[in-house]
């Protein structure tokens, strides 16, 4: 039972950490149709500049760690944003009426240049770092030991996903993104700026990326280069296991994908847990090609 | 109020406006009328900047708007219930209406909604149902409710009546003249119903292959021989 928790707590985190990415993935799937492969490396780079700002913040003498934590979350949101944004002028942009192909291979260019570029500036080898936040919660008389990071995650990610649900539900502005994803000709006409929402798209997905980002380095105080291939993958995958395009999709899909990592490592052992991942993720497919909270196109038009 | 001159307009290779002249007044309703494929609905979608006219010149209101992005459009006062109808199927009435009214300050929401109500109070009944489980007709009423919505002064309709059963037609009909009457709203229509349309219309203009061939007023055209055999043989 107390195992078992454990194992909940770990896989609720680390479900939070690819939910974050997977919105990203999905609402750039829903306004342009196209998997920005770049995203990962958003994630990585939103790793690396809390890491910069962690040291730096250390540098200028402040030790607060609430402050700290709070500058690093800010400096990481702001950086990935204007990479998120340029990506999206740089890569897609200019291409956005070529066949479907060229904006893909643009993005893989993309991705393969932003991990090249931080492996050039910040070096190959793994940045290790002192723990942050250390300390644990135990509940249960000790038999059940949760570290404050990862609690800090679900808070965080539950926090986050509550806001951004309002925002895309509730505000004009959420209804104008909703709205050029079902029809960017008829949004032009009512007078949205279309290019100007779907970089704020790409922006906004940048920003959640960096969170995860962030959460990750406080959780295993260690990354590198490449953390954003494996992890952009389970993304993406997350993404389409509930349902390319929705948003709660991209959500459960990442919980989902989270508790499977967990508790196959739990109770089976590590070596096969990505294979389990995929696993599932065909099975689900077969049976709903939509994902689990994808939509059946019903209506009419 | 608008003054469409000269205009070319290309998907591709293919020229499907071959300079096209027409001059739409104030407070006036214009009916364009003409066969499949002529050319009508790309006119009034490159009024709107989508296709872009290659060349030629669109003036509204004395200012050159050919070139005007075209969310730019409908804060001067250009908005467009377009061929199709294009609601936001995945949103509920409400929510589409409003979309209508984007670009407008939010005081005024209110009021538009409710003169929108008031002119298809079917649209109240279904305020928030999603939109793509509608009626055809129910869809078309929130597609010219939604181009309302932004209080434009040049109203573009694309085919209002099509796929409607005739009762619905003379609502929707009657709704133009309406608006037309009591808001002074401009109304450039294109219509396959011609006889409908020239009955309402002020003015009306023919459209054949990407030129107007003919204009004149609704009255004229409806009694002119050739539109007579051309566009309303078989009734109405
Ligand atoms: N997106 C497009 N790409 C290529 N050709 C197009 C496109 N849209 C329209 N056309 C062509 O341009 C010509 C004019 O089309 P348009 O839709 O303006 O006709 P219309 O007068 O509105 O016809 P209808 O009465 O059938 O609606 C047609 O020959 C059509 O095939
Ligand atoms: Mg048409």
């Amino acid at each position: 039972m107390e195992y078992f928790l454990q194992q909940l707590i770990n896989g609720l985190s680390l479900g939070a950490i690819y939910g974050l990415i997977a919105i990203g993935y999905t609402m750039v799937y829903g306004i342009i149709g196209m998997i920005n492969f770049a995203h990962g490396e958003i994630y990585m780079i939103g790793a690396f500049v809390a890491m910069i700002t962690y040291l730096a913040v250390g540098a200028l003498g402040i030790t607060w760690v609430p402050l700290a934590l709070l500058l690093m979350l800010a400096a990481s949101m702001m950086f990935t944003s204007v990479y998120g944004w340029t990506v999206e002028r740089i890569a897609y942009r200019p291409l956005r009426s070529s066949p479907r192909l060229a904006p893909l291979i643009s993005a893989i260019g993309m991705s393969i240049f932003l991990q090249n570029y931080v492996q050039l500036v910040q070096g190959a080898r793994s940045k290790p770092l002192q723990p942050i936040l250390p300390g644990n919660l135990t509940l249960l008389d000790g038999a059940v030991s949760v570290s404050y990071v990862r609690l800090a995650t679900i808070v965080i990610t539950l926090l986050l996903m509550y806001g951004f649900t309002m925002l895309i539900s509730r505000t004009a502005l959420g209804r104008a993104q909703r709205a050029c994803e079902q029809d960017k000709t008829m949004a032009g006409l009512l007078g949205v700026n279309v290019d100007r929402v779907i970089s704020l798209t790409f922006v906004l997905g940048a920003a959640l990326a960096a969170v995860a980002g962030m959460m990750v380095m406080l959780i295993y105080g260690v990354i590198d280069f490449y953390i954003g291939f494996l992890a952009g993958v389970k993304a993406f995958t997350a993404a389409v296991l509930g349902g390319i395009g929705s948003l709660p999709g991209a959500m459960l899909g990442g919980v989902v994908i989270g508790l499977i990592e967990a508790f196959w490592a739990g109770y089976i052992g590590s070596e096969w847990k990505d294979v389990a991942t995929f696993t599932i993720l065909v099975l689900v497919l077969i049976f709903r090609p939509t994902g689990l909270l994808g939509r059946p196109e019903i209506e009419k038009v | 109020m608008l003054t469409v001159s000269g205009v070319h307009t290309f998907y591709g290779a293919i020229e499907a406006l071959k300079g096209v002249d027409i001059e739409i007044g104030e407070g006036e309703i214009v009916s364009l009328i003409g066969a499949n494929g002529a050319g009508k609905s790309t006119l009034l979608m490159t009024i709107c900047g989508n296709p872009r006219a290659r060349a030629g010149r669109i003036i509204f209101d004395g200012e050159d708007i050919t070139h005007l992005p075209t969310h730019q459009l409908v804060r001067r006062g250009i908005a467009q219930s377009p061929e199709g109808r294009r609601i936001f199927p995945r949103m509920s009435v409400l929510e589409n209406l409003q979309m209508g009214a984007i670009a407008s300050p939010p005081k005024g929401f209110d009021r538009d909604l409710e003169e929108v109500f008031t002119l298809f109070p079917r649209l109240k009944e279904r305020i928030n149902q999603r939109a793509g489980t509608m009626s055809g007709g129910e869809q078309q009423m929130l597609a010219i409710g939604r181009a309302l919505m932004s209080q434009p002064r040049l109203l573009l309709l694309d085919e209002p009546s099509l796929g409607l059963a005739p009762l619905v037609v003379k609502q929707i009909f009657q709704a133009i003249k309406d608006i037309n009457r009591e808001r002074k709203m401009t109304v450039f229509m294109v219509e396959q119903n011609a006889y409908h349309a020239l009955k309402l219309a002020h003015r009306g203009y023919v459209m054949v292959t990407g030129r107007v061939t003919m204009s004149g007023t609704g009255a004229e055209l409806l009694s002119n021989p050739e539109v007579r055999a051309a566009y309303l043989e078989g009734g109405h």
